[in-house]
């Protein structure tokens, strides 16, 4: 069963707000100069808030649920402009429903390219 | 300066406990975009405790931050964090390894609570960019 695709804007205002919630302070996510000469494209954002909009997709879809299990690779950098702001799609399908858990296999996307590798979720639900 | 292999196997100490309260909760579901009206907190917020223990470790050997990139995050949850939760971070390196100039460092860092219960085990690949990058 498909779930209904969520899309999320990410800007470097985000970014900001999200290193002082979570406690990352690396600049790579805030500063072009250093994203560069650590060979990045420019700022990205924390794979920790891809995740969490993954995850914020999933509480939508099943609200109220416990998770049990979450997690994924960060595959590719979800590049964020200085102006504006750049789309992540988050796709959901149910693979299995059984003895109270659901599993989710989640599609988290940006400009058409995966930036989670096998992003999955469990769910008490 | 590739990281020193001797790592493998090593356990941190424990984060000072951090107390979870419904305004810190609060402030990072804002920060995702996620509304909170009091309860467990978002699935990801242990990254909180994850991140206090990562930055630790990396300062313990001198790793800059901005070489690292996240590769891999993974949460096995026993309990959903609520507030009044005092929670620590205990570190343990699980493997390193080097690829193509980077290293690859593996760590499990587990969640507990005040009565040493497992609360949440949180595994993180982190991407350490060679110096010459």
């Amino acid at each position: 069963m498909s779930l209904p695709t969520r899309t999320f804007t990410v800007t470097r205002a985000d970014l900001v707000r999200y290193a002082e919630a979570s406690g990352d302070p690396n600049p790579i996510h805030q500063d072009d100069e250093v994203a560069r000469s650590v060979g990045l494209p420019g700022v990205i954002a924390h794979g920790m808030y891809t995740m969490a909009l993954a995850a914020r997709a999933v509480a939508e879809w099943f609200p109220g649920a416990e998770v049990v299990s979450l997690g994924c690779k960060f595959t590719n950098p979800v590049v964020v402009p200085a102006e504006g702001g750049v789309d992540v799609e988050v796709a959901g399908e149910v693979k299995d429903a059984s003895d109270g858990l659901t599993t989710i296999a989640l599609t988290v996307t940006s400009g058409g390219q995966k930036v989670l590798g096998m992003p999955k979720a469990v769910v008490r639900a | 300066m590739p990281v020193d292999p001797s790592l493998v196997g090593r356990e941190f100490p424990p984060t000072r406990p951090y107390a979870v309260t419904a305004a810190d909760i609060g402030r990072f579901a804002a920060a995702v975009g996620a509304e909170y009206a009091g309860g467990p907190a978002p699935a990801t917020y242990p990254i909180v405790l994850t991140f206090d223990a990562m930055n630790a470790f990396l300062a313990a050997e001198s790793i800059e931050l901005h070489r690292i990139v996240h590769g891999e995050q993974r949460f096995a949850y026993e309990r959903p964090i609520v507030p009044g939760d005092l929670l620590s971070a205990t570190l343990t390196v699980s493997s390193l390894r080097q690829i193509a100039g980077n290293d690859i460092i593996g760590t499990v860092s587990e969640i507990t609570d005040d009565t040493g219960a497992l609360v949440c085990s949180t595994s993180a690949t982190l991407v350490h960019r060679g110096g010459d990058a």
